[in-house]
């Protein structure tokens, strides 16, 4: 089992003017091998921050990440880059490393390399063959649904297909959780749609353990079997909700699930959630001014 | 007649696609795309204004002699050669010491770029040296150059390798910042060590911004050059224009200043059909 620990994180920023941002408090959770997490809430309440200690690109000023502890064989690798500092406690997280794979948002596909290159690029780092690469090169572009598309330039593709393509690349990679920054964030609502619905099947068809950030409620509440609401100042979760949509999703239409009594009245509940929330913020800032 | 369309199109006297229905042309950078045709009409005039004016004598020929005069003073300079050396040689003599300049600019520039882009010591460390040396004209060390390093091609290469390296050290400098960090990430997750993700990620992400430097301190080696060879030199573009220019040759000079300005333009067309090819992706994203 290849489950995420993270326990009582806390994140404060120090800024150069001597004062400090508290981004993150006490926020721990543990997600199971092959569960589904989104999380929602305003902006500036720590999602990304939550995700890039998860990634192991920033270390937390309080608290750990674990992951993979229980697995057969505990992740290490080679090199600090790599991913685990061998020796060092099993699975805990310092680094950034290849069994957790990250999905951005538009921008991080390398525009050098053609589709297939960027695809193949995990497995070119680890010295795979030409061969190898090929079949990977070939399997994902059909994950994703651009079969043929493996000679074209990047930036000859529309925004939906690039975020197909930085899906093929991090699955291609073989990762066991995979992170994903609103990556759905800048595509219009059908394209998004339809990527939704990819997502939902990948996650699936491989098993992958996945946490997904987004600040759309109805995608969060559709791709989510957990789900978070964190609320800001400090970064915190604040409520959490297991969802059967996700698994209803897999075999019947997205759509149908948008009219379900259970769905609207948790989407009206967390969007009144977060209104207030805003509202607060907004408060704040009005009387700091 | 299909081809004359496509003439036309090419030459800029008709507008295909969409641009043939806009409305609005006016502040459409689409609008001012193109028009080859009035190139031709501009370097024509030019020639038939400089034709003219001579031959109705509105000038004498020392200040400005006839087209005839300059294309015979550029065949006598081809084949016959001026103070022992012929126009090629005079052409060789000044492209060898600009590419020989340009390219240990480039080769010495884009490293320390490099690392002041990849390294805070590194960063603190040069920034005061490229801070100063790089407001400083090259012209201005001309007389340092001489008395440290001689009158024979050593300083003027110096002098052109000077020119160029400050350019190209900030131009690596922001191409390697220029990254979006989620590139980096991307490809430490992917499994990358330091040494890929500088040749996959840092590098390939730079070359728009070292092509463009590249172009820029080419067209700084050019200037940098003429002036070079003013001084202490018995060869050279540069030599012959300041010879010209001291015998009140103005042929000569006339030769020397068009064969610069075509061969720069040539270089400098060479190098975005270069970058058009080895960087497509640039603008693009
Ligand atoms: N590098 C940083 N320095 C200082 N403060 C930061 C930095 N990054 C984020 N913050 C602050 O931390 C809080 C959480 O940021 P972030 O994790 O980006 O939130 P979200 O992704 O939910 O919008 C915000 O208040 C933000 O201003
Ligand atoms: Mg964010």
């Amino acid at each position: 089992m290849n489950g995420l620990i993270v326990k009582d994180l806390g994140m404060t920023y120090e800024l150069p003017n001597g004062g400090s941002v508290e981004a993150l408090r006490g926020v721990g959770f543990e997600l199971a091998a092959g569960e589904m997490l989104t999380v929602l809430g305003p902006s500036g309440c720590g999602k990304t921050t939550l995700l890039n200690i998860v990634a192991g690109f920033l270390a937390p000023t309080a608290g750990k990440v674990w992951f993979g502890v229980d697995g057969a064989k505990p992740v290490t690798a080679p090199s600090r880059e790599r991913g685990l500092v061998p020796g060092r406690e099993p699975g805990l997280v310092t680094a950034p490393g290849r069994e957790r794979g990250m999905v951005f948002q538009q921008g991080a596909l390398f525009e050098w390399m053609s589709v297939a290159d960027n695809i193949a690029f995990g497995p070119r780092m680890r010295g795979a063959g030409k061969k190898e690469m090929k079949d990977i090169v070939e399997q994902y572009l059909n994950t994703v649904g651009l079969a043929g598309f493996g000679n074209k330039a990047i930036y000859e593709l529309s925004g939906g297909m690039q975020q197909r393509v930085a899906l093929a690349r991090c699955l291609a990679n073989e990762p066991h959780l995979i992170l994903m920054d609103e990556p759905l964030g800048a595509l219009d609502a059908l394209t998004r749609e339809k990527m939704q619905s990819l997502i939902l099947k990948i996650w699936n068809d491989t098993g992958k353990t996945i946490v997904l950030i987004t600040h759309s409620v109805e995608e969060a509440l559709m791709l989510g079997q957990r789900l978070f609401v964190m609320a800001p100042r400090p970064g915190r979760i604040e409520r959490e909700y297991r969802l059967p949509f996700a698994s209803r999703g897999l075999d019947g239409n997205l759509r149908e699930i948008k009219t379900d009594a259970e769905y609207v009245e948790k989407r009206e509940e967390i969007l009144s959630m977060i209104w207030e929330m805003e509202e607060e913020i907004m408060g704040r800032q009005e009387r700091a001014s | 007649m299909k081809w004359l369309q496509i003439a036309l199109v090419r030459l800029g006297l008709r507008r295909s696609g969409e641009d043939a229905r806009k409305t609005v042309s006016f502040g459409d950078p689409a609008a001012a795309r193109g028009g080859y045709f009035w190139s031709f009409v501009s370097v024509a005039a030019v020639f038939a204004l400089w034709y003219v004016a001579t031959a109705l004598q509105w000038t004498t020929p020392i200040f400005l002699p006839p087209p005839s005069d300059v294309w015979e003073q550029f065949h006598a300079t081809a084949t016959e050669g001026f103070r022992g050396y012929t126009l090629a040689q005079h052409i060789g003599v000044s492209v060898y010491r600009l590419l020989v300049g340009f390219a240990l600019g480039c080769l010495i520039g884009i490293p320390i770029g490099f690392s002041m882009g990849l390294s805070r010591v590194l960063r603190g460390f040069f920034d005061p040296i490229v801070e100063f040396m790089r407001p400083i004209p090259p012209l201005a060390l001309i007389p340092l150059m001489i008395i440290w390093a001689g009158i024979d091609d050593k300083p003027k290469i110096i002098l052109l390798f000077l020119a160029a390296l400050w350019i190209m050290v900030l131009a690596a400098r922001s191409g390697v910042q220029s990254i979006r960090l989620s590139k980096i990430h991307a490809a430490y997750t992917l499994g990358a060590s330091r040494t890929q993700v500088l040749f996959r990620v840092i590098l390939p992400n730079s070359l728009p911004e070292i092509f463009t430097g590249m172009r820029v301190a080419m067209g700084v080696c050019w200037g940098t050059l003429v002036a070079a060879e003013l001084v202490a030199a018995d060869v050279g573009i540069g030599f012959m224009i300041v010879v010209g220019g001291k015998f009140l040759e103005t042929g000569l000079v006339l030769v020397g200043v068009i064969v610069i300005g075509v061969i720069g333009a040539a270089i400098d067309v060479g190098m975005r059909k270069l970058e058009a090819r080895l960087v497509p992706w640039k603008g693009m994203g």
